[in-house]
């Protein structure tokens, strides 16, 4: 018989809030973290809107030491420490200062890249010649499991400690590989989320693209338009999300709070064949991806209660609503009710699965299914698949009992996981 | 400078380096880096770094693994700037 594996702890520095409490309350009212960004600006980005979370010096005086702050330049970690920390923190989990490893526990926390300002700073010294005055952080903070390498020595993790990288499904993937350690019964609890840096050296190659939305630097708060006529391009995000996957029988022997349960999931690639590309989805793998993840989690599409999407707010957005509506076999009025947090957000990137996930996650503990914002003006071609009711544009209060969370990345790469409220 | 001053000196430099509190208060020029202050072999490059800086020295990597105590650290530093 298949192992039960739940959620008991969540984490989130996310543009729209850090911290779980924050976060629960700007999904429920529609509060945005997109901002203007003088830096994105004064380099002539076409898009100089972005999502950051705001970390105060305090907060950061909690996770790190002064020592560990010293030269410390690397925001996707930082996020990913603080996010990481919350969740232990949040499943009831100690952090001690002991001998002997906690050999049970692990972590895969994703990222895209690591420390791109520690990397950039570095790159200057060496060429002016000063490699031998780089300092002795440079590779901690650079490589590219630097998130998953510190939160391993804070927490004291004897299993697997690793950093896994898929694009933009790299946080929703980290939850799966998390959920398939402990189906496999070689770890009790995984950490499992994912991080991303911020700022130009990270988003620049999307503002190169035109993937990026470009006509709102006046107006932050409507620039990210998931499922919007008017929809541009994405608002380049960052941050952090962390859940803590757990055995069942671990999770009870410990009476802790459990959020969710993973039912299962699936993930798998195009290939970059048929109408996949390196940056393009193949629709066959993606509704392929749902249809398994489905079978996985012994269900089918009618009991899917709602969808958090992937939908960044580009042309791609029609796309995957037509994909969601053949994998599950549901359309017009009979389609579950879907969101996307890019609106809010912006595409947080490596970070998006992991952050979209704890979104996802809330919304069942909570009973609600939070609005889409900016999508007065649905684009056509989307209320031609589905009934305008099942995108919600006020936050509803709603008890789901399955919710389907998907995320698509750069290299034709899929991942669906599907969240069930949890019962014993 | 006096070997006094020189290794008051050292000390504000190493302090945030250590996290054995009572070994940096009894801080001798015997006291090991590694052994007795407990500090990360990799941040003696930051306090190579940090020596550099305070007192306008260079330190070659061949001084540098050697100095791995206080009374190694002052030698070198009072032989550098001698050599001033």
């Amino acid at each position: 018989m298949k192992k039960r594996v739940v959620i008991t702890g969540l984490g989130v520095a996310a543009p729209n809030g850090v911290g779980i409490a924050a976060f629960t309350h700007a999904l429920k009212n529609g509060i945005s973290g997109i901002r203007h960004d003088a830096q994105l600006q004064e380099l002539q980005f076409s898009c100089q809107i972005a999502a950051q979370p705001q970390i105060s010096e305090e907060l950061k005086a909690r996770y790190f030491t002064e020592l560990e702050l010293r030269g410390f330049n690397s925001s996707g970690i930082l996020y990913g420490v603080i996010a990481g920390m919350e969740a232990w923190q949040n499943a009831g989990l100690p952090i001690e200062k002991n001998e002997e490893p906690d050999w049970d526990s692990g972590t895969v926390f994703g990222s895209g890249t690591s420390g791109i300002d520690k990397f950039r700073e570095s790159i200057y010294k060496i060429d002016d010649l000063q490699t031998r005055r780089l300092g002795s952080t440079v590779v901690a903070q650079t490589m590219n499991s630097g998130v998953s390498a510190y939160l391993g020595g804070k927490l004291g993790l004897g299993n697997q400690v690793t950093t896994n990288s898929s694009a933009c499904s790299t946080g929703t993937e980290a939850i799966l590989m998390a959920y398939d350690r402990i189906q496999s019964g070689q770890a009790k609890r995984v950490l499992a989320g994912s991080t991303g840096d911020s700022g130009p050296y990270i988003w620049a190659g999307f503002d190169a693209l035109r993937v990026c939305s470009s006509k709102y630097n006046e107006n932050p708060e409507d620039g990210s338009r998931p499922m919007s006529a008017s929809a541009a391009g994405f608002v380049p995000g960052s941050g952090a999300g962390a859940l803590v996957v757990e055995e069942l029988d671990s999770a009870l022997e410990r009476g802790a709070n459990i959020y969710a349960e993973i039912l299962g999931g699936h993930v798998n690639s195009g290939g970059q064949r048929g109408n996949g590309s390196m940056t393009a989805p193949n629709s066959t793998a993606v509704q392929r991806c749902i249809t398994t993840a489905l079978q996985n989690a012994g269900i089918s599409g009618k009991d899917v209660d709602a969808i958090n999407g992937h939908l960044t707010a580009t042309t791609k957005d029609s796309l995957e609503i037509e994909n969601w509506t053949k994998a599950l076999g549901r359309n017009g009025a009979d389609f579950p009710y879907i969101n996307s947090l890019k609106s809010l957000t912006g595409h947080c990137l490596s970070a998006a699965g992991s952050i979209e996930s704890v979104a996802t996650v809330l919304q069942l503990h909570e009973d609600f299914i939070f609005g889409n914002t900016n999508c007065d003006d649905l684009h056509p071609e989307i209320t031609a698949l589905i009934d305008a009711s099942k995108i919600p544009l006020q936050t509803l209060e709603r008890t789901s009992t399955i919710i389907a969370k998907a995320s698509f990345g750069f290299g034709d790469v899929n991942a669906c996981i599907l969240f069930k409220k949890f019962q014993k | 400078m006096n070997k006094q001053e020189l290794i008051l000196k050292l000390k504000t430099i190493i302090k945030p380096y250590t996290t054995n509190t009572e070994a940096f208060d009894n801080l001798t020029e015997e006291t090991d880096f590694i052994n007795d202050l407990s500090i990360n072999s990799a941040n003696l490059v930051d306090i190579v770094l940090d020596i550099e800086e305070t007192f306008d020295v260079v330190i070659d990597n061949t001084d540098m693994e050697r100095m791995l105590d206080v009374k190694t650290a002052v030698e070198i530093i009072e032989t550098k700037l001698a050599a001033k």
